[in-house]
């Protein structure tokens, strides 16, 4: 079990090397040099004031040698500095993206665990009815194909535009103050109804389809057909296989994050919705790398602290990972 | 080899193929699978050819709902919809297409290795597997998008197939691993043939029907991220696709003004495509498998 | 005692029917243990798997089968449950894989027990001591199947199949997977059982002759879906009257070596396909002796007490 999560750490923090290498090295070695470029545009810029200038050009270190470059940014990295803000000079990279998180955590999270939850049950069923199965398989299927954002365009779209249902856009009513009283808090949740929908659709049929085709294949394996030629009722088969179905839709719970992340950041687009993909929007608008770099660095770290939680209710939920006989597997 | 041995598979191979082409086409999700696609593809061949406007000008009214003159109706900008429809298919075809290639090639090849060599090569391309698998690849195409000032199709392409491979490599890997211990990879190992020989003449073939099974989820896989970067205005600046469809009506408040025809067949065409894709997929599984298909 | 009398069972292809079981007689009495053997697709696996659980693909299609006198309902899934594990058992081919992988054995056996209504803590004695007369300690109870070697997870299953004293009891292939020392210990493993009337009576489904003449106490060769010969296991190996049997026992290799792996020197040609099976006897195509009249199909009468035989020439070659 220990030489299990111990192997995973490693992974993590090999690929947290490699992600923080890429994030350093991608400005410095793109092809035409896009620092570069940056810096002399800046300097061109006439409303470019001589602070932002200076800032830029310590920022990268232009001056020193490469490896002190890369040693200077792992250094600011621990500092928690991520560079400030081009477009919101001289905010700090993470204070815009500390205002940006919880709006972001607040799509991500409920509908990452609810389409993973209720596609599961979903898929369950369906593999138990045909008449159920006939219906959920197309679904789920178109469901998994649409675009996270053209989803949520439509669901504006009707349902915001059309009926007037929901808002379209923003966190919240633009003409509230962001205080913690009810009317503010209604209004929040108002925003999240239409983003958090089409997160958790899209992300459901995926789930739906994994489970059903999991369970089907669990209920034609050995221990499934010895059950049943000793009579058990289909009551505990059917336990059995949806307990062990249940695993590697927790393992492809990590490996969907990626995927899931970067659906939410163009759902929050949609929607104008004011969290890490609208600022990375904003970012590319105005050319602000440190922003984008940031919001990079940001995911980065997030996914692979969840990669780690799944890992660890894996080990909780896997008995085989826990007699310590299955290391490698994963 | 002689000619006499290689005219046995041949022979057998034709027979081989007669049967997948009568349980294929006795397959309704690939039937069905395979005309949606079609359809689709169809219309990026020969639409551009058809189209009476230019994606890009503006040059006809604004904001015009469908009619029998633009039958998609037009853009606030005045460009016809149409138009950008058919040509922004056709960039998803090709960046499906080349960013699938890209992803196979890498997969298959780290797969075959790492599954055929074991040992130590196995060792540090499942680790080299594993980091680009919890990497989330949409950041660092981000990263890498928003630095590159010049973007083209093949640009994106090549970025999404570098990205995207570490499941099939994992998966190809499995299948190559159990295939090694076979008889007939033996026989060619103790004749003397070289790995590569070994790999593409006697594991690939094997497992043909999984590379192309393979390939058709990456080329979906493809075409959705493609989507989604250029949605988030990353896509390629020299032209039109899907996704920057979307991202403009959304950016120009179709929404609110309701012009649907903006937003409308852009992303239905995306799902019908990656969607036909699944359940070919799907079909294609039961046709090879005939454990699937006993019943 | 077992009776099965014309059993017909088929499997559904997209081709068509396989007679897998194309009218099959014949009777276990109480204490037998009886070998079934054959060559792999002659539908010896497919008459141990019928007697307790039709697969999915399995179609009833005629016949009567009862043990201990009362009709057995294998065309009814759901008639069967009550006879399964109480009245009749089986120890599957793929033993090492029959116990769920994320639940402790014991647990898992208590929820089985559980579900057909029995109390698991008032046998858990008894488990416990079965298990012990097969060298497990009753610690496995508290396990994963993944912490037991293949041959222990064999011997849990045997003891758990058994658990409730069925009447009959099917051993499929049970000696396939395991080297040769394993064969040995789980082949005395069955006659113990029987000996200690943990089962009345047993099938040992096996392409391995060397073990059935070790543990059975008759053998019955099936050959393309139909019975070839049955005969006490004596009479089998020194007096075969079947010319399949001779020739499967004329190629029979050294004990632990199953003549499936080879081809069989003595055999010429394949088995017919069961799609479409020929007229008259089965084996003609293959067989040294057959003559114009094999083109009718021989019947399986007893051409001795206790013996069976389904060809034209039985009689005369069983004397000489």
């Amino acid at each position: 079990m220990l030489r299990y999560l111990a192997r995973k750490l490693f992974i993590y923090l090999l690929t947290f090397i490699v992600a923080v290498t890429i994030d350093w090295a991608i400005p410095r070695f793109m092809p035409g040099n896009p620092v570069d470029a940056l810096v002399s545009r800046i300097a061109m810029m006439p409303d470019a004031n001589a602070a932002l200038t200076s800032y830029f050009m310590a920022a990268f270190n232009l001056d020193q040698p490469l490896w002190q470059q890369y040693f200077n940014f792992w250094k600011a990295l621990f500092n928690g500095d991520l560079g400030r803000s081009i477009m919101l000079f001289p905010t700090p990279v993470t204070t815009l993206i500390g205002r940006a998180l919880p709006y972001t955590l607040g799509l991500l999270l409920p509908s990452i665990l609810l389409s993973w939850y209720v596609g599961n049950m979903v898929g369950a069923l369906a593999a138990r009815r045909k008449i159920l199965d006939n219906t959920v398989l197309p679904l789920g299927y178109l469901l998994t194909a649409t675009p996270y954002m053209w989803l949520g365009i439509l669901l504006a779209w009707l349902l915001g535009s059309v009926l007037g249902w929901f808002p379209l856009a923003f966190g919240y009513d633009q003409a509230l103050k962001a205080e913690w009283t009810w009317r503010f808090f209604g209004s929040l949740v108002f925003h999240w109804v239409l983003p958090f929908a089409s997160l958790f659709l899209v992300a459901l049929g995926g789930w739906a389809i994994g489970m059903r085709n999991m369970i089907i294949y669990e209920l034609e394996s050995d221990y499934a057909n010895y059950l049943q030629a000793l009579g058990a009722p289909a009551r505990l088969v059917r336990k059995y296989a949806f307990r062990n179905a249940m695993l590697p839709q927790i393992t492809g719970l990590a490996l969907q994050l990626g995927a899931v992340v970067g659906g939410a950041l163009a759902t929050e687009i949609v929607f104008s919705y004011p969290g890490l993909g609208w600022l990375v929007l904003s970012g590319i608008q105005n050319q602000d790398y440190f922003v984008i770099q940031g919001v990079f660095l940001f995911i980065i770290v997030g996914v692979l602290l969840a990669n780690l939680i799944v890992d660890i209710v894996y080990v909780v939920v896997d008995p085989r990972t826990r007699v310590g006989l299955q290391g490698d597997a994963a | 080899m002689t000619s006499t041995d290689s005219a046995a598979p041949a022979a057998a191979g034709k027979t081989h193929g007669n049967e997948f082409l009568y349980f294929a086409s006795r397959n309704t999700k690939l039937v069905i699978g395979t005309v949606v696609f079609v359809l689709f593809l169809l219309a990026a061949i020969f639409g551009p050819m058809l189209a009476a406007y230019q994606p890009m000008t503006f040059d006809a009214p604004p904001g015009l709902p469908p009619s029998a003159e633009h039958w998609f109706g037009t853009t606030l900008f005045g460009q016809d919809v149409f138009s950008q429809f058919v040509h922004g298919l056709r960039s998803s075809f090709i960046v499906g297409a080349l960013g699938g290639i890209t992803a196979a090639a890498i997969g298959m090849f780290v797969g075959f290795f790492a599954g055929y060599r074991g040992g130590l090569v196995d060792e540090v391309l499942n680790m080299l597997t594993n980091v680009v698998l919890v990497i989330p690849t949409f950041a660092v195409l981000l990263v890498v998008a928003a630095y590159l000032s010049v973007r083209g199709l093949g640009t994106e392409a090549l970025f999404i197939g570098l990205t995207s491979w570490p499941w099939a490599a994992r998966a190809i890997r499995a299948q190559t691993f159990s295939l090694t211990s076979r008889d007939f990879v033996d026989m060619a190992r103790l004749n003397g043939e070289g790995t590569f020989r070994i790999i593409f003449g006697q594991i690939a073939p094997n497992m043909s029907s999984y590379l192309v099974m393979t390939f058709i989820l990456l080329f979906g896989g493809a075409i959705l991220t493609a989507a989604m970067l250029d949605f988030i205005g990353l896509g390629p600046t020299d032209g039109i696709s899907l996704g920057l469809m979307m991202n403009y009506s959304v950016m120009n408040a179709a929404l609110q003004l309701g012009m649907w025809w903006w937003f409308v067949p852009p992303g239905l065409a995306i799902t019908g495509i990656v969607g036909s894709l699944y359940v070919m997929n799907v079909g294609l599984d039961e046709v090879f498998n005939p454990k699937l298909r006993a019943l | 005692m077992l009776a099965v009398s014309d059993l017909r069972i088929h499997y559904r292809t997209l081709s068509g029917s396989v007679k897998a079981l194309d009218g099959v007689s014949f009777s276990v009495a109480d204490g037998e243990i009886m070998g079934l053997a054959g060559e792999s697709g002659c539908g010896k696996s497919t008459l141990g798997k019928a007697l307790i659980r039709l697969e999915e693909r399995m179609q009833y299609v005629g016949g009567e089968v009862s043990l201990d006198g009362a009709a057995l309902p294998i065309a009814d899934d759901r008639a069967m449950v009550p006879h399964r594990f109480r009245k009749i058992s089986i120890v599957p081919q793929y033993a090492m894989s029959a116990l769920n992988p994320t639940r402790r054995i014991g647990r898992m056996i208590d929820e089985l027990l559980d579900s057909r209504g029995i109390r698991g803590a008032t046998l858990r004695p008894e488990l416990e001591r079965r298990l012990a007369i097969l060298g497990l300690a009753p610690d496995v109870l508290g396990m994963y199947p993944i912490e037991l070697s293949g041959g222990m997870k064999q011997r849990v299953v045997m003891v758990l199949s058994t658990l409730l004293d069925p009447s009959l009891l099917i051993a499929d292939e049970v000696t396939s997977a395991l080297d040769v020392a394993s064969q040995k210990k789980v082949a005395g493993a069955l006659v113990e059982f029987r000996d200690r009337g943990f089962v009345k009576s047993m099938i040992v489904v096996t392409h391995d002759l060397a073990i059935l003449a070790q543990i059975a106490d008759s053998i019955l060769i099936m050959y393309a879906g139909k019975l070839a010969e049955k005969a006490p296991t004596r009479t089998i190996i020194e007096a075969p009257a079947h010319p399949y049997t001779r020739l499967l026992l004329g190629s029979l290799p050294e004990v632990g070596i199953r003549f499936e792996e080879r081809r069989l020197p003595g055999i010429k040609g394949r088995p017919p396909s069961l799609l479409a099976p020929p007229q008259g006897c089965r084996f003609r195509d293959r067989c040294p002796l057959a003559f114009d009249k094999c083109a009718v199909e021989p019947p399986f009468v007893e051409i001795a007490p206790g013996h069976q035989v389904a060809c034209w020439k039985a009689d005369a070659h069983a004397e000489g």
